[in-house]
């Protein structure tokens, strides 16, 4: 079901070093964000784990091959407008060769300790998922969700 | 994320609590292997009834050891999972693989 956009009423934006620690800080952010919209706890738990994924990819493959740290950065961003919540996660990493490779559920290029279904989560968990990558340049991962109850001020 | 563990007939307890990210897990993981390796319990039973969070980085971990017990010939058991960590472990087909079991006491 199609519903319309309007406006955006809020947003935010942030930068963080792309360290892991900062997987939790990102959760927390999206998770505040996404309350003014009066979420049910369903709704935030998909908002909260579809973040940390992206997140976490972006900690685990975009920066796999960087060292300096000062390069390594994250930049987190939200906005919504009536009931659509849309969230940003762009880095500046390596990028992504085969997306549509990536995106196959089961598949990581993370080592055996991954288990391949961040994207497969992030999808499932939201209403609407598009990721944009070139290779040495970075990958943005851009989440739209649909949140039920919407407060408007 | 806590880990608590202990032996009961034979079966080595691993409970879990709080946030199970790819941040988290990384202390907990070696020992977690290390108490696999040198216990060869008959069967693992990890707990999730505590969980706060939990997204794929938390499936890695589940199919990880669950991985390293099968080749040690040991089994594993899931207790008690939130719902939410339910519907991941069930969208990544885990349940298919491990048996998740709900009940009050073990």
């Amino acid at each position: 079901m199609k519903k319309k956009e309007s406006k955006k009423t809020n947003y935010f934006s942030c930068t963080f070093p792309a360290k892991s620690v900062n997987e939790g800080f990102a959760r927390g952010i999206a998770s505040a964000f996404c309350s003014q919209l009066d979420p049910t706890l369903e709704e935030l738990c998909d908002v909260k784990t579809a973040i940390s994924e992206a997140v976490t990819n972006c900690i685990v493959h975009a920066y796999k091959d960087e060292d300096d740290l000062k390069k390594k950065k994250i930049t987190l961003k939200g906005e919504y407008g009536g009931s659509c919540l849309k969230i940003t996660v762009k880095d500046c990493g390596c990028g992504i060769e085969d997306i549509e490779k990536a995106m196959q559920p089961m598949y990581s290029g993370g080592g055996e300790e991954r288990s391949g279904m961040g994207f497969s989560i992030m999808e499932c968990f939201t209403d609407k998922l598009a990721v944009k990558s070139k290779k040495g340049v970075g990958t943005t991962v851009i989440l739209k969700k649909y949140i039920g109850k919407v407060s408007e001020e | 994320m806590k880990m608590k563990t202990y032996f009961s007939r034979g079966n080595l307890v691993v409970k879990l609590d709080g946030e199970i990210d790819h941040h988290s897990i990384k202390e907990f993981r070696d020992e977690l292997d290390k108490m696999i390796g040198e216990s060869r319990p008959k069967t693992m039973i990890l707990e999730l009834s505590s969980i706060d969070f939990m997204d794929s980085s938390g499936l890695g971990l589940v199919l990880g050891r669950y991985k390293k017990l099968s080749e040690a010939g040991s089994k594993m058991l899931i207790k008690n999972p939130t719902p939410e960590a339910e519907r991941i472990l069930k969208m990544a087909g885990v349940d298919k693989l491990v048996r998740i079991i709900k009940q009050k006491d073990a």
